[in-house]
């Protein structure tokens, strides 16, 4: 089976937030960056599925020179080859966009599965598999636990809410948002490492841009408060005696 | 091209009750732009739920009735609802944000060329939709630029179902024209994994523990609060994701929804996947080494600092407290 995971780097989770002078982003300046932990979970589900039934993972990236970094990873932890799609315009473009990006990337590849993570930590849309997977005009599933190929296509556990699930059943080729938790993420080993050097990381330029955007971020700040907060400082000692006062004379629970 | 248009979930004839909140959402926004509300009930068999939903002030309740949408499919939603709405000509479609609408409503919204505005946490004049970023870090404006409809779906708690106001709306039938071979996923009967023995939803004090514990071996000084307190520990996803905790023990989202006399959140950055399983608590109290972390703009009591440091601490004064 041939599974492409498209994965995106995030900026770390404890990372600063300041807002950037444009007034529509952070500040990148001191960021780290990392891959986008439901990624991780899909290129882990498509490392498994590989070793299970063999094929071949090619790992897709599309952002600044930066983001190979990240497709080493991808390539130390076992993925065979990697293509970056060269584009320093992503915060200019929608998911739409995003997603013809890596649509028209992928569709030479002709892969039988493409994975990616359900979401992404820093623009939490949700929706980029979804809308790759229209625009490839192929069957897709989201928020999927655990994969399992049949005869003819797969069979897929779906996460419904609130402690549900489905299974589904579907043809290939077809696309699969992966939810966290399903498996265990792997670490690189030297080995890996050492072997991603000499893999295959091609450089493809982005398709370019739409003339428009559908929708537009107008401008990112800090949210209101919903509640007053309380804040109880000092030694943890005198914290910890603040906070058995309040469990005491205000929440009552003592 | 004028109009909203809320798009009502229900499975085997039971509402998922988000769909209330989006259409209170719906009639809200109508309201500002001088407009019609509609709404849609779709599947097969749901004559009922389209005459609840005719008792809200709406101009119109549509039923998308046929026997391929008895079960939900991404083909056979996205297929009926674009044609439905190349009729009603609507200029925002609104959804509640649940895992359905999370698979099917991005494509929908494709068919049109447009973006769906997702996860969305409150709608002002303009109209600007706002949604959170960098798990609850930042909040951003956004506003739809094209000409085609407007595609919305709106984050649980947003707006207040109780708000909806009464009426009477004409219920329409539309028939959609589809085809079996048009459904290309076979979807299977949903299911639980096994008996919850935990039930969350029950316990008045409960502490919950995130990513901000680092490791499993240092859950004990968590366990021990919530032993001295006699609470229930809880968690948030990821301590779930990593074994650390059975999944049973997770609020959020894709877990339990509490609403405890005391909720302790201890080291929970609190992604806004997790804070709609909590909200509803009536004393939060925070500990979290960051500042900025969302999960102080819901709790009453904030502590910054070093969870490992406060939480043995109050673990102590807990007990003396209780000796006392």
């Amino acid at each position: 089976m041939k599974i492409v995971v498209a994965i995106k780097q995030v900026p770390e989770r404890d990372a600063p937030v300041r807002i950037a002078s444009d007034g529509k982003w952070i500040d990148e300046d001191d960021l780290n960056y990392t891959i986008n932990e439901p990624d991780a979970y899909a290129l882990e589900e498509a490392l498994q599925l590989k070793e299970k039934n063999g094929g071949e993972v090619i790992v897709v990236c599309a952002g600044p020179e930066r983001v190979t970094s990240t497709l080493r990873e991808a390539l130390a932890k076992g993925a065979d080859r990697a293509i970056h799609i060269e584009a320093d315009d992503l915060g200019g473009r929608d998911t739409l966009g995003v997603a013809q990006v890596l649509a028209d990337a992928i569709k030479p590849e002709s892969p039988d599965l493409i994975l990616t993570g359900l979401q992404s930590d820093d623009l939490g849309l949700g929706q980029t598999g979804v809308v790759l997977a229209e625009l490839l005009g192929i069957p897709h599933a989201t928020i999927i636990m655990h994969v399992e190929p049949t005869g003819s296509g797969l069979k897929v556990k779906r996460e419904l809410e609130d402690g549900w699930f489905q299974h589904v059943e579907m043809p290939l080729p077809a696309l699969l948002t992966i939810q966290s938790g399903g498996n265990k993420l792997r670490y690189a080993t030297l080995m890996g490492i050492k072997k991603a050097k000499t893999k295959e990381l091609k450089t493809v330029a982005a398709s370019p841009a739409a003339a428009a955007q559908a929708v537009v971020l107008e401008r990112v700040y800090l949210p209101e408060k919903q509640k007053k907060t309380e804040m109880l400082t000092g030694s943890p000692d005198e914290v910890a005696n603040k906070i058995v006062e309040k469990l005491r004379f205000e929440v009552r629970v003592i | 091209m004028s109009g909203v248009l809320v798009v009502m979930e229900q499975r085997g004839g039971a509402w998922n009750r988000m769909s209330f909140e989006a259409l209170a959402a719906g009639q809200q926004l109508a309201a500002k732009l001088g407009v019609e509300c509609s709404a849609v009930v779709i599947g097969s068999g749901i004559d009922s739920l389209a005459s609840e939903v005719a008792s809200k002030k709406l101009a119109k309740a549509y039923t998308v009735q046929h026997n391929l949408l008895g079960h939900y499919t991404a083909d056979g939603y996205v297929s009926a609802l674009e044609q439905l709405i190349k009729q009603t000509n609507s200029a925002y479609v609104l959804f509640p944000h649940t895992y359905q609408v999370r698979d099917f409503a991005p494509a929908l919204a494709t068919r049109f060329k447009q973006v769906l505005i997702s996860d969305v946490i409150a709608i002002h004049d303009g109209p600007v939709f706002v949604r959170q970023l960098l798990q609850g870090k930042l909040n951003a404006d956004y506003r739809h630029s094209a000409s085609g409809p407007c595609f919305v779906s709106v984050q649980a708690g947003t707006f207040r179902a109780d708000a909806l106001e009464v009426g009477t709306a004409t219920i329409e039938a539309f028939t959609p024209q589809l085809e079996a071979s048009q459904l290309r996923n076979k979807p299977g009967e949903p299911f639980r994994e096994s008996a919850q023995t935990v039930d969350l939803s029950a316990a008045p004090v409960i502490v919950s523990v995130g990513r901000g514990i680092g490791e499993q071996d240092n859950l004990s000084i968590v366990e021990e609060l919530a032993s001295a307190l006699g609470a229930e520990l809880a968690a948030s996803r990821p301590i779930c994701d990593n074994g650390w905790l059975p999944m049973e023990r997770q609020v959020g989202s894709s877990g339990q929804t509490v609403s405890p006399k005391l909720y302790l959140a201890v080291g929970i950055s609190g992604a806004i996947q997790h804070l709609v399983g909590m909200k509803g608590s009536k004393a939060v109290i925070a500990i979290n080494k960051d500042e900025n972390a969302p999960i102080f703009e819901v709790a009453d009591y904030g502590v910054v600092g070093d969870l490992f440091e406060v939480v043995p601490a109050l673990t102590k004064a807990v007990r003396a407290a209780k000796g006392a």
